[in-house]
């Protein structure tokens, strides 16, 4: 009896370059609800399947490739079967081109995928080659709006499904919360709005002189009270502007925010409004509402998760501010009293911020080109608002 | 030559690819293309194809009218598990184990579908259920001696040696003398007794008549890596030569002597060696690193051929590279941390002195002196004795 040594010869991979284990590329592609596929699948196991090497001798050329497109097509699409939410969908053959992978030429079928219904989920049973090479793998990459999943199949795992609602909503929720949070951030008008609120918050007006209020409860209170109004109102019009229901034109909306940051600065100056700050904030968080549900649509909204989307953005506009209010309101308490807090940033502080919010005034609303110069300033002004801020803040 | 060939044109092809596009990992070079003319050759097949292999058509034509046959079965898988290993070609694993699967599931296979489906988990790297499959052909036929000796391998590369030298004492009166004593030698050699196992086998080899030469060839190179590890240069290099003598190309052989060579300072006779023989994954890392070393030859293809195969293997989910893997990143690459963390899972599955070597050096360079413990409590506690790993375990302590 004749033994080998089998053994020894596994434990170095002996595997040939130009040679690996047979895979097929699967890539499923969701926009919307169309589905599309793209197959690339060796022209060598094709051959050992249903043969391609018409001539026998050895080498496959396009032209018997394309003699046999009809049978790779039918052949492949027969071995794999696609499911929405348990009801079957129907593969429709496109083009074949050829593709040169790392171990040689692959057909790539391109195919269209029709399901009775949007799927909640979607599912995979694959069975190409598995009679005829156990140790082939289907490798799936299933795109779906930004997200990529991936699935490794075998004789033994040939089915899988996958998750399109819940598992991306959730994903979806975080990454427009991050805009929210972002858009916040970045959005200067906003932050002086509310800013110019909150200033004298930690105040009251007698006998045409600010005094500090006695206890940080009413402080507290007052601040919670306008946030809550700004954040009530915004998210109002913000939900029905993303939802189609109101349609104002951007460039009035953005003036108007601008004028909102102007009035509630010179209100700081010259005080009109004194109680009830909360009212202003409602009225003016309206329009700021607009101002976000403009980012929203910009950032290209998913038609399928619109609510989770706005619910997103919300959330993260609302931590945004949080933020803004949880360093503001303990660092004006504390430095009510003195005369930087009630004149220097009271006063000339609500003066600066009423400066920019008169040129972006003037630069959205007006838009001439002879205002060349305030555009520049307002440039560099917001540049500089950073450090405004702190200032504000100090 | 038809075969080195079209791997030759492959690897333009691929380099070409790699170059131009920067391949994706899932797509490998995805730019699918319409070609021009009908005429445009798209793939070169196998010999397998050329209906050539008339044994194997004929028998593959048999199994298709008798399906229940399982000796026409195992015949057809056996013939392919030969070309798979002839052609270093991994899909004729795949046909093999199609060809038996009618038997593979069940819960008690016959005798020769335990025998091809061991061999096939062996080869997968899935070494318990080789075991698994070696001791159900035993408890059937106890005097198997392929199983004995496949079971006796695996438990030495697992680091069981003395399980090892027990399946060995099987040998006798089942395989030749020299069969049995390369096997005892081996497991003796990594467990406490290299010397007096080196001087055994040289005396079977020297008194052998054998005319088997894949066990003549092993024997010889279980000689010089016993040589290697006992620190005895000269004499590794005759018993290297020896088997080399034996006129058969081995991928093992190769790659053993080229680590030899690598590792004395010879990186120029690792290139001369290997410069036409880039066909197997293991061989053409080492000669990556020997035209590393001595900055010659086109090492940045090479490089990019083996980081492409590691990421198809990846995409698989497979491990079977994991100790080339390991070596590609820590040596090529220089990314220790990364080889470290392979060199710490290829020790989970193998347990040979390359393997301990592969993870004291990525500790080391990684500076990593913690994660190596383990390994250096397992050397002692074998006796493992190898003069290339003394340094590194005296840095570690």
């Amino acid at each position: 009896m004749k033994i080998i040594i089998l053994v020894l010869l596994g434990l170095i991979s002996t595997t040939a370059l130009g040679h690996k284990p047979s895979d097929s590329y699967l890539a499923i592609e969701m926009q919307d609800s169309k589905i599309s596929g793209q197959w690339d699948i060796a022209l060598r196991d094709l051959d050992y399947a249903v043969g391609l090497d018409d001539n026998r001798d050895n080498q496959i050329t396009w032209g018997e490739l394309q003699q046999h497109q009809q049978q790779v097509s039918v052949y492949a699409l027969s071995h794999l079967s696609i499911n929405a939410d348990n009801q079957a969908c129907t593969t429709q053959a496109l083009e074949q081109l050829v593709d040169k992978h790392a171990d040689g030429a692959y057909t790539v079928l391109r195919f269209a995928v029709v399901c009775p219904v949007l799927p909640k989920a979607l599912s995979f049973n694959y069975k190409l080659f598995f009679d005829l090479d156990p140790s082939h793998r289907g490798l799936l990459r299933l795109q779906q709006s930004g997200t990529t999943q991936t699935a490794i199949f075998s004789p033994e795992q040939p089915a899988r499904t996958f998750e399109l609602g819940t598992k991306s909503s959730l994903r979806e929720f975080f990454e427009f919360a991050k805009e929210g949070v972002w858009h916040i951030w970045i959005g200067y008008d906003h932050i002086l709005f509310l800013i110019s609120l909150l200033l004298p918050a930690v105040v009251w007006r007698n006998n045409q002189q600010w005094q500090p209020v006695l206890s940080f409860r009413t402080a507290f209170f007052d601040v919670l009270k306008i946030v809550t109004a700004f954040t009530l109102a915004h998210s109002i019009t913000l939900s029905l502007a993303t939802l189609g229901l109101v349609n104002l034109p951007s460039r009035w909306v953005e003036s108007a925010i601008a004028a909102s940051v102007l009035l509630a600065a010179l209100n700081n100056i010259y005080p009109m409004v004194l109680t009830r700050l909360w009212m202003v904030a409602f009225g003016f968080g309206l329009i700021h509402g607009l101002g976000f549900a403009s980012v929203l649509t910009d950032l290209g909204l998913p038609e399928n998760s619109l609510i989770v989307a706005l619910l997103g953005f919300n959330v993260g506009v609302e931590m945004g501010q949080f933020a803004i209010v949880s360093v503001f309101l303990p660092i004006a308490f504390c430095v009510r009293r003195t005369w930087y807090y009630q004149k220097l940033t009271l006063g000339f502080g609500s003066g600066a911020i009423a400066i920019i919010a008169l040129c972006w005034f003037l630069d959205r609303s007006l838009n001439i080109s002879s205002l060349a110069l305030l555009s520049r300033m307002r440039v560099n002004l917001s540049s500089g608002v950073p450090d405004l801020l702190m200032a504000l803040n100090l | 030559m038809l075969i080195l060939n079209v791997s030759a044109y492959r690897n333009v092809v691929l380099c070409a690819c790699v170059l131009v596009m920067g391949c994706l990992p899932n797509s490998l070079c995805a730019k699918p293309y319409t070609p021009q003319s009908s005429d445009e050759v798209l793939e070169q097949l196998p010999l397998l194809n050329n209906r050539t292999d008339k044994v194997l058509q004929r028998l593959r034509r048999q199994l298709n009218t008798e399906p229940d046959n399982l000796q026409v079965a195992s015949a057809v898988a056996n013939r392919f598990m030969e070309l798979a290993r002839s052609e270093s070609d991994p899909r004729y694993y795949g046909y093999a184990e199609a060809a038996v699967k009618k038997w593979w599931q069940q819960s008690k296979p016959p005798l020769a579908v335990l025998l091809i489906r061991a061999n096939l988990r062996q080869h997968r790297h899935d070494f318990d259920g080789a075991l698994h499959d070696l001791h159900a052909v035993i408890e059937q036929d106890p005097r198997n001696g392929q199983a004995w000796l496949s079971l006796a391998v695996i438990q030495s590369v697992q680091g069981n040696y003395e399980a090892s030298r027990l399946s060995c004492l099987h040998l006798k009166r089942l395989a030749s003398h020299l069969t049995e004593m390369s096997c005892l030698s081996n497991a003796a050699s990594l467990s406490g007794s290299a010397q007096q196992a080196y001087a055994v086998l040289k005396q079977a080899v020297d008194n052998t008549s054998t005319t088997d030469v894949e066990i003549h060839r092993w024997a010889l190179t279980l000689l010089a890596e016993i040589a290697v590890r006992l620190g005895d240069a000269k004499a590794a290099e005759t018993h290297f030569l020896q088997a080399f003598a034996l006129n058969q190309r081995d991928v093992y052989l190769l790659a053993s002597y080229s680590d030899f060579l690598l590792d004395q300072g010879r990186a120029k006779q690792v290139i001369e060696l290997l410069k036409d023989d880039t066909r197997s994954d293991g061989l053409l890392l080492r000669l990556a690193l020997a035209e590393q070393i001595t900055g010659t030859g086109d090492l940045a293809k090479h490089q990019e051929d083996l980081q492409q195969r590691i990421v198809a293997y990846r995409l698989r989910g497979e491990n079977i590279h994991q100790r080339e893997e390991a070596r590609f990143y820590l040596e090529l690459l220089k990314q220790p941390n990364e080889a470290l963390t392979l060199a710490l899972q290829n020790w989970q599955v193998q347990r040979e002195p390359a393997d301990a070597r592969l993870v004291l050096d990525a500790a080391l360079a990684s500076q990593n002196t913690v994660a190596a413990q383990p390994v250096l409590a397992w050397l002692k506690e074998k006796k493992l004795e190898d003069k290339t790993l003394q340094q590194r375990v005296a840095l570690l302590e």
